[in-house]
């Protein structure tokens, strides 16, 4: 079988027709035109990355393919193509790219059929899915940050897509604003790796890295650069605060960019530049604990929150919390896996919910849900099956990819191992908790809704395709990752072999071999545990969670108040950054210095004018007698200078 | 023998004698004469240097002022004739509409 390594330039470039399509035409199109022309310039890229797969099956060598353009930027000793490359990192996340980007697109048509400005959203949407895949494509960091920024800025457009919302304006603006802190450190990262390596290329720094023994503080800046970069992407301490309310877009958006691929950028890039970070070993040390610190206190926010949509916003920065963990003890395959279930669940879920909130008229708030299983069926049935994913129950994705996730955790060579493995373990159970809640809180007990006011109806059929095709990935997602211990043979890991060397492998000697079993024995208890508590609290006895509440209020205001974060970053970062900008910038430099400056020429020149302007009256016999005087002054000078 | 300067000197009264008039007077023929009056003023100095010298140029240069100052009397005339027919005044303050 062969591929034609031109149609890489295919895969992004079509969204991007899409786009440029839907963005200018769109307006005057009808309905399903728009449609038409957002799936379609989205499937073709899902088919050449189908293609792509078969010729990797049928190479058998390990795939790696690259086209690159005429140089981009050059200039002596250093130059940027545009150039994609493909390995089986890039694969995989083209797939989650396309596949699920795809279903998330068919969604969209149905959930956002009566909305305004539908030929808009799937612009936007189509704009994503083009800077999301030159994001995974690109082979340096130069063009990975073009995506990086393009992905920011589609993101920013859609979650403020209902722009005449004050609250979804500003969730943009911060979602966007936040993100830049990131970016700057990426920014400042790029210059290290030119300054140090000459060149931006991913394949010359890390074969650069490699070559030598290169260890050292200038390292550890460029990777801990980096690490601030993915926070803000990723959602993770301490840039986390713009995810939940970037759930003011549209559902269809939280499930593709805020769940499902434009979080997971962070990870990606540091799986991508694993090379980098595997000689750092301090800068690993706090992916790691940023990770699991990050896992905890997103999944206790989560427990208290009573808006759907924000449940699973905040499951989504605890399990980005689970990958970056992954990636900060070397388990980079393990991280790539439980995003790749990520993708599958956490869409599901956000899809799901987004059926459930359609079902309702609007309604997100879980206190006025309840006993919607029998009425809309289908959709009860899927986001079951993204529920017991997520809380990690057997034989489920994340069961596989968390499991293997906590695993290496508890292997890691580093004192920390069995702290971060305990606070693994004890986010699985509040994870299953607060999932559980979700789904009690959501489909058992009495309808907390007026009956007659709401008219409870299950999703067409083209929202519930693609939460049948998700739930069916969620179950099956995880079973190519089954590990040695369970019969498996864990392939994901061995797929991903030629980009993650080998060597960083932990071995699977006998005894940690043994351990497995048990480990995953305890999380399913854990995730068991949750399930119970649950059930406790919101079905057997309602009233529990209330008097619970009351009974550690100050803990459970904490949690209620999002531990006051985004308090404490408006007083301390945004309100003193208000007063620099209005008295110091705005007030002295601008008023004073800029406008003084500019009063003064202005008024030099004016006030000069007003004397010489006098010279021109107008007066044709003032011009003469001006003349005359002029005359005889140089007669005069003339005659008394000799 | 009459001494240049007593010429020169009356060419310069009658020179300056035109400046004033120009600037002061109004009325578009005085202004008119007051410029005929300074090339008169320079025409006696230039005979008066043609004299001095015995040098036939001085008289010839003043021909040509001549035939140039006729040339503009005619057409300064024709104008102040049609500036009166258009405005009834020869009063040079109010023909002022292209000022400003």
């Amino acid at each position: 079988m062969q591929f034609n390594t031109n149609l890489l330039w295919l895969i992004p470039t079509l969204p991007f027709a899409g786009f440029l399509l839907n963005g200018t035409l769109g307006r005057k199109l009808p309905r399903a035109a728009v449609t038409a022309i957002a799936l379609l310039f989205t499937l073709a890229p899902a088919v050449i990355v189908a293609q792509l797969w078969l010729f990797m099956k049928s190479a058998g060598a390990p795939l790696s393919l690259s086209v690159a353009s005429r140089p981009w930027i050059a200039v002596t000793g250093f130059q940027v193509n545009f150039a994609f490359a493909v390995d089986h990192l890039t694969l995989i996340m083209l797939g989650v790219v396309t596949g699920v980007g795809f279903l998330i697109h068919i969604y969209s048509a149905g959930y956002m059929a009566h909305e305004e400005g539908y030929w808009r959203f799937f612009a936007y949407l189509n704009l994503f899915m083009f800077f999301m895949l030159v994001l995974v494509l690109s082979s340096s960091f130069l063009l990975l940050f073009v995506g990086w920024e393009g992905v920011g800025l589609a993101s920013y457009l859609l979650i403020g897509f209902y722009f005449t919302k004050d609250s979804a304006a500003n969730a943009g603006k911060k979602a966007f604003i936040v993100n830049r802190i990131g970016d700057f450190g990426f920014l400042l990262a790029m210059f290290l790796i030119i300054a140090h390596f000459g060149s931006l290329n991913f394949a010359d720094v890390f074969t650069k890295v490699s070559a030598t023994p290169m260890t050292g503080g200038f390292l550890t800046a460029i990777c801990l650069l980096l690490v601030l970069g993915a926070t803000g992407k990723s959602a993770q301490i301490p840039l986390y605060i713009w995810l939940p309310d970037a759930m003011e877009g549209p559902t269809p958006v939280s499930a593709l960019i805020h769940a499902a691929t434009m979080v997971t950028a962070g990870i990606y890039m540091v799986a991508r530049c694993h090379t980098l970070f595997d000689r750092s070993p301090y800068a690993l040390g706090v992916i790691a604990i940023i990770g699991a610190a990050t896992a905890l206190m997103a999944a206790t926010i989560g427990m208290v929150q009573h808006d759907i949509k924000r449940v699973l916003a905040y499951s989504t920065v605890s399990q980005l919390g689970y990958m970056f963990m992954a990636c900060g003890v070397g388990a980079y395959s393990a991280g790539i896996f439980h995003l790749m279930t990520h993708a599958f669940f956490k869409a599901l879920l956000f899809l799901a919910a987004g059926s459930v909130i359609h079902a309702l008229s609007g309604e997100q708030d879980m206190r006025v849900m309840g006993g919607l299983r029998k009425r809309i069926p289908v959709t009860f049935w899927t986001m079951t099956m993204g529920v017991f994913a997520i809380a990690g129950l057997p034989p489920l994705a994340a069961f596989f990819s968390k499991d293997e996730i906590l695993y290496q955790t508890f292997l890691w060579d580093n004192p920390l191992a069995k702290l971060l493995w305990a606070v693994g373990m004890f986010t699985a159970f509040l994870t299953s908790f607060y999932m559980f809640r979700l789904w009690f809180k959501t489909f058992f007990g009495a309808p907390r809704f007026d009956e007659h006011e709401v008219h409870v109806h299950e999703s067409p059929a083209v929202m519930t395709i693609p939460l049948i095709l998700l739930a069916i990935l969620s179950i099956v997602g995880g079973w190519v990752g089954v590990p040695l211990a369970f019969g498996g043979h864990n392939e994901f890991e061995h797929f991903l072999d030629p980009v993650f060397n080998p060597t960083t492998h932990i071995v699977e000697h006998v005894a940690t071999r043994n351990a497995e079993p048990i480990l995953a024995a305890a999380s399913v208890l854990t995730a068991l545990l949750g399930l119970y508590f649950a059930w406790l609290f919101y079905y057997k006895k309602p009233g529990t969670a209330a008097t619970l509440a009351e009974r550690i209020k100050p803990v459970y205001n904490l949690l209620d108040h999002k531990y006051w974060v985004d308090e404490i970053y408006g007083r301390f970062i945004v309100a003193p950054l208000f007063i620099v900008s209005r008295y110091v910038l705005g007030g002295l430099i601008d008023t004073g210095i800029v406008q003084g400056s500019a009063a003064v020429a202005t008024g030099t020149t004016r006030g000069a004018g007003s004397i010489v302007r006098r010279m021109q009256s107008g007066n044709i016999r003032s011009y003469a007698g001006w003349l005359a005087f002029g005359a005889a002054a140089v007669i005069a000078i003339v005659l008394f200078t000799h | 023998m009459v001494p240049i300067a007593y010429y020169l000197i009356l060419a310069a009264i009658l020179f300056c004698i035109g400046i004033a008039a120009f600037l002061i007077k109004r009325n578009v023929i005085t202004i008119f004469m007051s410029i005929e009056l300074m090339l008169n003023a320079v025409n006696l100095t230039f005979v008066a240097f043609a004299h001095m010298w015995h040098q036939v140029s001085g008289q010839i240069f003043v021909f040509f002022v001549m035939v140039v100052a006729a040339a503009e009397a005619a057409v300064g005339l024709a104008i102040i004739i049609a500036l009166f027919r258009a405005r009834q005044t020869l009063n040079v303050d109010n023909v002022n509409l292209m000022k400003n």
